[in-house]
Parts: structure tokens; sequence; C-alpha cells
């Protein structure tokens, strides 16, 4: 690819066939743009091709979670969850449950902690798969998107089979998981894992020294990292800054602590390294999920906590407490001691944090989402400024932002 | 009232040094700081908790809602000290009529749609904000849905008298 068509060549050519006028014009991008996934409204305000004011505007899909947290049961909350950030649900079911669980005072068996991080590593390939199509797609490489759903489809049917559910898991719940494993399923884990690092591999061997992709990613979108830290951007957009910043190594959760993994990092702070980062990023989830197969502890899959967990359907049936207590969560839902608790977990995107308040009832007093997609789009502004309208794209896809998750 | 468990922390205490009266209490709640911090020195104290201290992102501004006890509002402020990898949370309490905060948009940019969905949300003015609008909400909204007066379905929508 010659020099003439790369983005920084054009920038050059526009100003100078600029021919006297300064009319600057505004262009709404959005909230119907394909490559915005979801509905986001960019303002742009354009000096021909280049943007010299990009305003994100959002709030579109609004649905009011955290207030309907505050009308539901903790239990009932779960599901909700899931809605928050649709590719990456157990992510969020894992976060709310683990701060639900702080503020019990309960922990999950190891069982159901191992298996959780099997799933959530499983689910941030699912979300880098889906952002790795839909950001090529964007940048014109269609044939990626082919393959990264092809992939995904086998990921979700693995959701299937331990949840039930495709997309709205629900599988992790307060004190445990929802069901023991289903029959065949660390095998299909198994398998998934045998044939996906090398599928890896091929998508890389499609962008990786692909010219076209080369010359939209690279020194495209950067922003100085401690601009990035203020603004409030986590995740792979930092560490593709430089700064090995991750949760599961910081401030470990779930039993982190206990696998071995790297942190990805790049410094060149563009769309590329973002690019580089999450691809590696699938292959330490490959790594964590490897060792979490190999160490699976036997065992229950909730916690001894009969206030807090359903009882067995089959102990139902033969002991009357179990009855009695299954009558009490259901109808009245689990007593949850005054108090507050933020906990915060590393997402696919970046910090999710969340903020439970309990007033000592059964349905939480404030449930506040820190999600990771809201403070990245805050930041998508500065990306933009000064970049072409072609690098709004590639910028905004960097960002792998859920719409569901900012608006909440 | 600092609790007992905070006496020997560095960080409160050199805070407490500092500012005096400004810290208002203090606990320790599963584990997490939390400061109440006095409302006219909070910008003050997020200053020096991000020059001196390390504290160099604001993870999260959020609100809660104490309605019908007085003062009604607490403003929270998550915070996160990358390098050290630790957290504090400061909480402002405000009152139930013309609750108002002086921003903190000037110590940590990143603050500002946060505090813009707080006042959406709970109707709590920023000042000294840069871009005071409603974030989440439409335009022209009236009411601010996260308060605990407002219902959780809703108001009713009153389509007038004139469209039958």
């Amino acid at each position: 690819m010659s020099e003439a068509i790369s983005p920084a060549a054009a920038l050059e050519q526009t100003r100078n066939t600029e021919t006297g006028t300064t009319r600057k014009m505004t262009l709404n991008m959005g909230p119907q743009h394909p490559s915005t996934h979801g509905v986001l409204r960019v303002v742009l305000e354009l000096d021909g091709e280049t943007v010299v004011r990009a305003q994100p505007e959002i709030g579109f899909l609004h649905t009011g979670i955290e207030k309907q947290c505050e009308s539901l049961t903790y239990q009932q909350v779960v599901p909700l969850t899931d809605r928050v950030d649709y590719l990456a649900n157990l992510s969020n079911n894992l976060c709310y449950c683990l701060a639900v669980e702080k503020l019990l005072s309960i922990e999950a068996p190891p069982k159901a902690v191992w298996t959780r991080v099997l799933l959530t590593e499983l689910t941030r390939i699912n979300s880098h798969l889906v952002w790795l199509g839909t950001h090529a797609l964007d940048l014109g490489a269609m044939s990626m998107f082919f393959y990264a759903t092809r992939e995904r489809e086998e990921v979700l049917k693995i959701f299937e089979m331990f949840s039930g559910q495709r997309l709205m898991t629900s599988y992790f719940r307060i004190g445990g998981l929802a069901l023991d494993h289903p029959r065949g399923g660390m095998e299909a884990v198994q398998k998934f894992l045998e044939v996906f690092p090398a599928k890896i591999d091929e998508y890389e061997t499609l962008l990786d020294n692909n010219p076209i992709w080369k010359n939209r990613t690279i020194g495209v979108g950067v922003v100085p990292v401690e601009t990035m830290l203020a603004m409030g951007l986590t995740g792979p957009m930092i560490r593709a800054a430089g700064i090995p910043w991750d949760t599961r190594k910081d401030e470990p959760y779930s039993g982190y602590q206990n696998f071995e993994f790297d942190v990805p990092v790049r410094t060149e702070n563009d769309v590329y390294a973002r690019y580089r980062v999450r691809m590696e990023e699938m292959r330490q989830s490959v790594r964590i999920m490897q060792q979490a197969l190999e160490g699976m502890p036997e065992g229950p899959h909730q916690a001894d906590a009969p206030k807090v967990v359903l009882p067995q359907r089959e102990k139902m049936k033969t002991q009357m407490e179990a009855l009695i207590y299954h009558f009490k969560i259901v109808t009245e839902g689990v007593r949850v001691p005054a108090g507050e608790v933020y906990q915060v977990i590393e997402s696919p995107r970046g910090e999710l944090g969340y903020y439970v308040v309990s007033d000592g009832t059964s349905k939480p007093f404030r449930v506040h989402m820190r999600t990771p997609s809201f403070g990245n789009i805050q930041g998508l502004g500065l990306m933009c400024e000064g970049g072409l309208i072609a690098d709004t794209i590639a910028s905004m896809g960097s960002m792998d932002f859920v719409l569901g998750d900012t608006d909440r | 009232m600092i609790s007992e468990q905070l006496q020997d922390d560095a960080l409160v205490a050199a805070l407490v040094e500092r500012f005096g009266e400004a810290i208002l209490s203090g606990t320790i709640q599963n584990g997490q700081t939390i400061l109440y911090v006095g409302a006219s020195s909070i910008v003050a104290v997020c200053l020096a908790l991000r020059d001196d201290f390390g504290f160099n992102r604001i993870s999260s501004v959020t609100a809660l809602d104490w309605y019908p006890r007085e003062p009604r509002f607490e403003v929270v402020y998550l915070l996160h000290a990358l390098a050290k990898a630790e957290r504090l949370r400061l909480k402002v309490q405000v009152g139930g009529d013309d609750p108002v905060v002086a921003t903190v948009t000037g110590v940590w940019p990143g603050a500002n749609w946060y505090e813009r969905e707080v006042f959406d949300l709970f109707g709590i003015r920023f000042d000294g904000h840069p871009d005071p609008r409603r974030i989440m909400m439409p335009e022209g909204w009236e009411g601010h849905p996260l308060r605990k007066d407002f219902p959780v379905h809703g108001h009713k929508y009153d389509y007038g008298t004139e469209t039958k």
C-alpha cells in the first residue's frame, strides 16, 4: 500500500487543498449509525474531513436498571445484571454476587469459585470475539466477522449447556452456581480449548500484516495515558498504553491469585496496540481456563448457607427445614445485614464495579454499577478530535463499548 | 468520629492532621475505608488526595437518597490510587432542599459524566460543573428517577384532554 493513501498523508492533503472556506459542518453520527453498535449519537464538528470536535451523547438505551434493583429482592437482581452488559453477562453476574456475598459474609465453595473463573474467562473470549468481528467489519475486513461468529457460536453453545441460555445466562447466584455442571460440560470446554488457540493464530494471519488493516489502525486514536486515566478509561485501553493494570492481579477476587497468567501490555497506545492486547488476552484466557479445568475441585456447587441459598428440590420433599427455608427465601427474600461494599472486577472492557448498599431489608437500598463502557465513552471525544472521520470509526471500534453497559 | 479500626491508618491520620474538622468521621466496612467529609472542603480534600496521596483516578461518583431522613443525600466518591492498588470512599452529606455540592471535575476531568448522572437521576447540583445537563433522561424530563420518592414505574403520563 503506498504512502499516498495513508491517513496521515490524506490529512496533509486536506489541509493543502483547503481553498478559502472556513465554514465548519456539524454532522450527527448516529443514533442509528451501524458502527456505533447500538444507539450512540456523536455530534461531529467537521472542517472538511477533519474532526474538530466530537461530542458523544448517550442515554438512548437507559432502562433504569439501578432503579429497578431497588424494588426487587437480592436474588431477583441477578437476571437484571445480565442485561447491563449483554456481551459480558457472566462478568456482571460475578461482580454482583461477590458484592452481596461480602455483605452476607458467606463464601462460595471451591467448585463454584473455579467454575466462575472458567466461565468468566470464556465470557472474555466471547466478548473479544464479538469485538474483533465487528471492529474488523467496520474497517472493511468483512471475512473476520464470519470467522469470529463461527467460534462465538461454540462459546454460546457451552453457555447454553451450563445455564440453559445462550446470552442471558444468570448462571452465578449468590452463594454459588444456579446448577451443577451439566453432563459433558467439561468435555465441551476442553474440546473448545483444544481448537481455539489455532483459531487465534488464524485471525492474526488475516490481520497482523494486512496493509489495509495496519494503515487504518497504526498511529490512530492516540491519547496520552495520563489523560486517559484522568478521564476514567480502563481495561485494554490502558494496557495498550503501557500500564499493566489488571484488577485480576492488583486486587484479586474469586481466587484469581491461584492462577498463572500474564497481563499483556503494549506501549504504542493506538488502535493497533489495542487489537494486539485483546488478541493476547484471549490467549491468556485460554491459559487460565486450562488451569481451571485441570484443577476443578469436586464438591458442592452452592455454599452451605440454608438461609441464603435455595435448597435442593430433593431435600424439600423429605426435610421440613428445607421446605421452610425455601418458603422464606421465595416469599420474603434474604435479609442482608446493613452495610455497603464496592466490589471491582476486570470485565472484558475494563473496570467493572458494583456498589451495593443494604439497609438491612431483603431488597437492596442502592445498586450502583460502575460500568467500563461509560467511563470509556467519556474519552471518545478526545480520541477523535484532530483525526479524520474515517478514524472516528477506528477509534470507536477500538474502545469496544456496549451501549447497554453505558446507559444501564 | 474516627472509628477504632482506623486509628492506626496512616492516610486517615495525615488527612485529619491536615484538614482537622473537615474530616467528620471515618469507618471501615468489609475492609474498605469510608470517610465523611464536610461539604465545603470536598474539593480541597480531593486535590490533596490526588497530589499528595496518589489517588490519580476517580472510579465513580454516585449518590444515596435517605429520604425522609435529613440530611437527605449522600454524594459518594469512589477513589482509586492505581500505583498502590488502594481504594477510598469519600462521602458528603447534602440537605434535601436545594442540594448542591462543589464539582470535582477540576481535580479529575473524568468526574464530569458521573456528576451529570448524579444531577440527572438525583437532582443534586454540582456547583461550577462545566456542562450541567441531563445525561440519561430526555431533555425536558421532569423529576429525578433515582430519588426514593419517585415511583419505580414512573408517573402515569398525562396525554392531556385534547387528544382523544
